[in-house]
């Protein structure tokens, strides 16, 4: 039988070596948040015949918008984003910005799109999108010690499930992160949507784990904890591959052939399911291995920074 | 399997009744036209409308001020033509409006957004028939006069009837808006117009005059505005008819959706969803054989179910809400290959196909159970943020991955459960087993 527990210092550190990078990213970069999160106004501008970028930027700037930014977003259409919110009520400052623009560079603008948000909403986004993920992280943790309340310890299988949630989610943020400054890619409320359905999908998935290591625990004759979470791991190994890979043939999909609005949303549901299939077979079994076998001082000096301290203590 | 037979015919007339409320897609039975598109889809405009609660009348609670502003932005959207506005109170002083298909945003928020205060002016004269100045140098003052309660009122638009209109000046052939005050209207109007006449009197609307004349006569119950462009007559009768609003509002939020781009997302999403379920169809068959048939049957069963339910709620199907759809056919299959995989441990560990399909049904039913639960817990917590900051495309998401979900979990257990058992029961099939060692080398 193939010895999956042994391996699961390998397994930690496999994910060390994907969120180590992506926290660091987010404490030096944080992640570049798009319209949801921002005051300001943001427009898709179609231009017949076409301009280039600079003029768009330098008639903006003429037009006394010095802080636009400016994103060519394929064929002639522009993404123009402005830190103003004057746009909302002064109707006649959005039609000067177009006749503006239609005059200086001799061509027909068509806004096709307009979104104007002030501040007070958009930091109160910011704010739900951090509640709602704490209180989501807290309503697993005790649907699952509900779940497993018949199990000795019942509060360790929801931190373990938490845990793995918190690694995913961390995943997710940190990739986020990396792709904000190497490609400009902004997180929006859809990110958010997608980063609670990755949590819904690990949990998901770890608990299937989990539900077959109570069966096999209860059943009893497996052996140690440790072979009881191995066996355990292995017979729904086929099924925790297959699932991925049918979630992962549909999202493959969508990221290809669906439309824009959905591209980076389905992005942060690939690699939340790829994660979420991940931790739950080498992270959250894993730890309750960790847990019952009261390996933390193990876990932690094998954390290589905070290994001096370890030892030394 | 009596029991087994039974579940089939229900199983079939359900679909029978999914087919027949879904289909064609823009059918208008069950009283409604197609499926319900979200502004992402359809195009259109999406404010959020602050209010200012400070200045709403103090015998009103906070709550029953914005019940009756919302209530005045519905007469007003509903009075304007724009098909299917939606309004709803948002947080403790929050209004979305959602406008679909909607061409002229700018108007449409001058239309809602402003309060529309109507006023009687009239001039205060001292003893040598100068106007009286307020301390701002203005020559008008609100109207006020007895009425049939004995106590002094201000004559304002809330003595209105509700039947304003639009008419032409017979000799002009310049529109005028004109309106006719309600009984108690009429008897302020009557006292004001008999202590002023021959002087002068206005209408105001939000601090604005917009109409001044000479008192000829007493009048009671009717009067005229004109000097007005067509389209600001029309708005005002709305305006006027719908009410004042009782607290200001202002705009803070903003989105326009183009219809054509919708239209674009929605077809792109749409082939993607019908390839991404093709191959999971074509995965099942492939990996499980026959049981893999069954499931991809239950698959196409459960996706009908969902939509007649998406259309008898109705929910509002956005880009976010039908990736929803397609990722919880991705959870359905999940159920499946749960159950399928025990069937095939209790079948490895040599009991009976009978025995095996009660035994891996009744195995997989916990993992099903829980997993499900948990992503119901995310709905829930998604669809409260989406509500409380007014995402509608966040709350679709959540809405059709739940419905979904619980549609998966009434599909896995009932619809695939009664095909294997018919199958099995029938005689049909006695080569799953061989099937599944030889899957298994």
């Amino acid at each position: 039988m193939f010895d999956f527990v042994g391996k699961r210092y390998w397994f930690f550190l496999l994910s060390a070596l994907i969120i180590i990078p992506g926290i660091i990213s987010l404490s030096v970069f944080g992640l570049k948040t798009g319209i949801d999160f921002n005051s300001g106004t943001s427009m898709t501008l179609h231009f017949s015949p076409s301009v280039d970028e600079t003029q768009v930027r330098s008639t903006l700037s003429n037009l006394g918008y010095k802080d636009a930014i400016v994103q060519h977003t394929g064929a002639d259409d522009f993404i123009v984003r402005l830190a103003t919110t004057e746009l909302i009520t002064d109707q006649t400052k959005n039609q000067q910005l177009i006749n503006g623009l239609n005059t200086q560079l001799n061509t027909t603008t068509e806004q096709k799109d307009l979104s104007v948000l002030s501040a007070a909403i958009a930091a109160q986004t910011a704010r739900n999108a951090v509640i709602a993920v704490i209180v989501a992280a807290v309503g697993i943790l005790l649907y699952i010690s509900f779940a497993f309340r018949k199990m000795p310890k019942p509060l360790r299988w929801g931190t373990c499930a938490v845990i793995a949630m918190i690694h995913d989610v961390l995943v997710v943020v940190g990739i986020f992160s990396i792709l904000g400054w190497a490609a400009g890619v902004e997180i929006d409320a859809l990110f958010i949507t997608g980063m609670l359905t990755v949590v819904g999908y690990s949990v998901h998935d770890t608990i299937v784990v989990f539900d077959r290591i109570r069966e096999n625990q209860s059943r009893g004759g497996g052996g140690s904890f440790e072979n009881v979470v191995n066996s355990s791991i292995l017979q729904t190994m086929t099924r925790s591959l297959n699932t991925s890979l049918t979630v992962l043939f549909v999202l493959l999909a969508l990221f290809v052939l669906g439309g824009a609005t959905i591209h980076y949303f389905t992005l942060v549901l690939l690699i939340g399911v790829i994660t979420g299939t991940y931790s739950s077979v080498c992270n959250a079994s894993q730890l309750l291995i960790v847990w019952e076998n009261n390996e933390w001082g193990r876990f932690v000096s094998w954390i290589p920074f905070l290994r001096k301290k370890a030892v030394e203590g | 399997m009596k029991r087994d037979s039974y579940f089939l015919v229900f199983i079939l007339i359900l679909l029978g009744l999914a087919l027949w409320a879904i289909l064609p897609t823009n059918s208008t039975r069950l009283g409604r036209n197609g499926f319900q598109l979200g502004l992402d889809l359809k195009g259109g405009t999406h404010l959020v409308y602050q209010a200012d609660l400070s200045q709403k009348d103090p015998s009103l609670t906070d709550a029953q001020a914005l019940a009756a502003v919302k209530a005045t932005i519905e007469r007003r959207a509903n009075a304007s033509g724009v098909t299917e506005p939606l309004i709803q109170t948002q947080g403790s002083d929050r209004i979305v409006v959602e406008l679909p298909g909607i061409k002229d945003v700018d108007a449409a928020i001058n239309l809602i957004g402003t309060t529309a205060l109507l006023q009687i002016m009239v001039k205060h004269y001292d003893t040598s028939g100068n106007a009286i100045l307020d301390a701002n140098g203005n020559p008008w003052f609100v109207a006020t006069a007895m009425g049939s309660d004995g106590v002094t009122h201000e004559l304002t638009g809330k003595y209105l009837k509700p039947n304003a209109q639009v008419v032409l000046n017979q000799t002009t052939n310049q529109p005028e808006v004109s309106f006719e005050w309600n009984t108690e209207g009429a008897v302020l109007f009557k006292q004001i117009t008999s202590d002023n006449k021959g002087k002068l009197l206005a209408i105001f609307l939000d601090q604005t005059n917009i109409e001044t004349a000479t008192v000829q006569d007493v009048i009671s119950d009717r009067g005229v505005i004109n000097g007005l462009k067509l389209k600001d007559a029309q708005n005002l009768v709305i305006q006027l008819n719908s009410g004042s609003l009782i607290v200001p509002l202002t705009v803070i939020q903003r989105t326009d959706v183009d219809a054509t781009l919708g239209a674009d997302s929605l077809t792109k999403s749409l082939t993607a969803g019908a390839i991404g379920i093709g191959i999971v169809i074509l995965f099942m068959i492939f990996y499980y054989g026959l049981p893999g048939v069954i499931a991809a049957t239950a698959l196409l069963i459960y996706s009908a179910l969902v939509l007649a339910v998406y259309k008898l709620i109705p929910v509002t199907l956005t880009l976010p809400g039908i990736a929803g759809f397609i990722i919880s056919v991705g959870m359905a299959v999940d159920a499946n290959v749960l159950i399928f995989e025990r069937l095939r441990e209790e079948l490895r560990a040599g009991r009976t196909l009978h025995r095996a399909v009660d035994e891996g049904f009744r195995r997989a039913w916990p993992s099903i159970r829980d997993s499900n639960i948990s992503t119901f817990i995310t709905c829930i917590i998604l669809y409260w943020f989406g509500n409380t900051f007014g995402a509608f495309m966040v709350k679709g998401f959540a809405l059709t991955l739940f419905i979904g979900v619980a549609i998966s979990m009434f599909s896995a257990v009932l619809i695939t459960r009664t095909f294997i058992s018919q199958l099995i029961g029938g005689g049909m099939v006695k080569g799953l087993s061989i099937h599944e060692v030889k899957n298994n080398v």
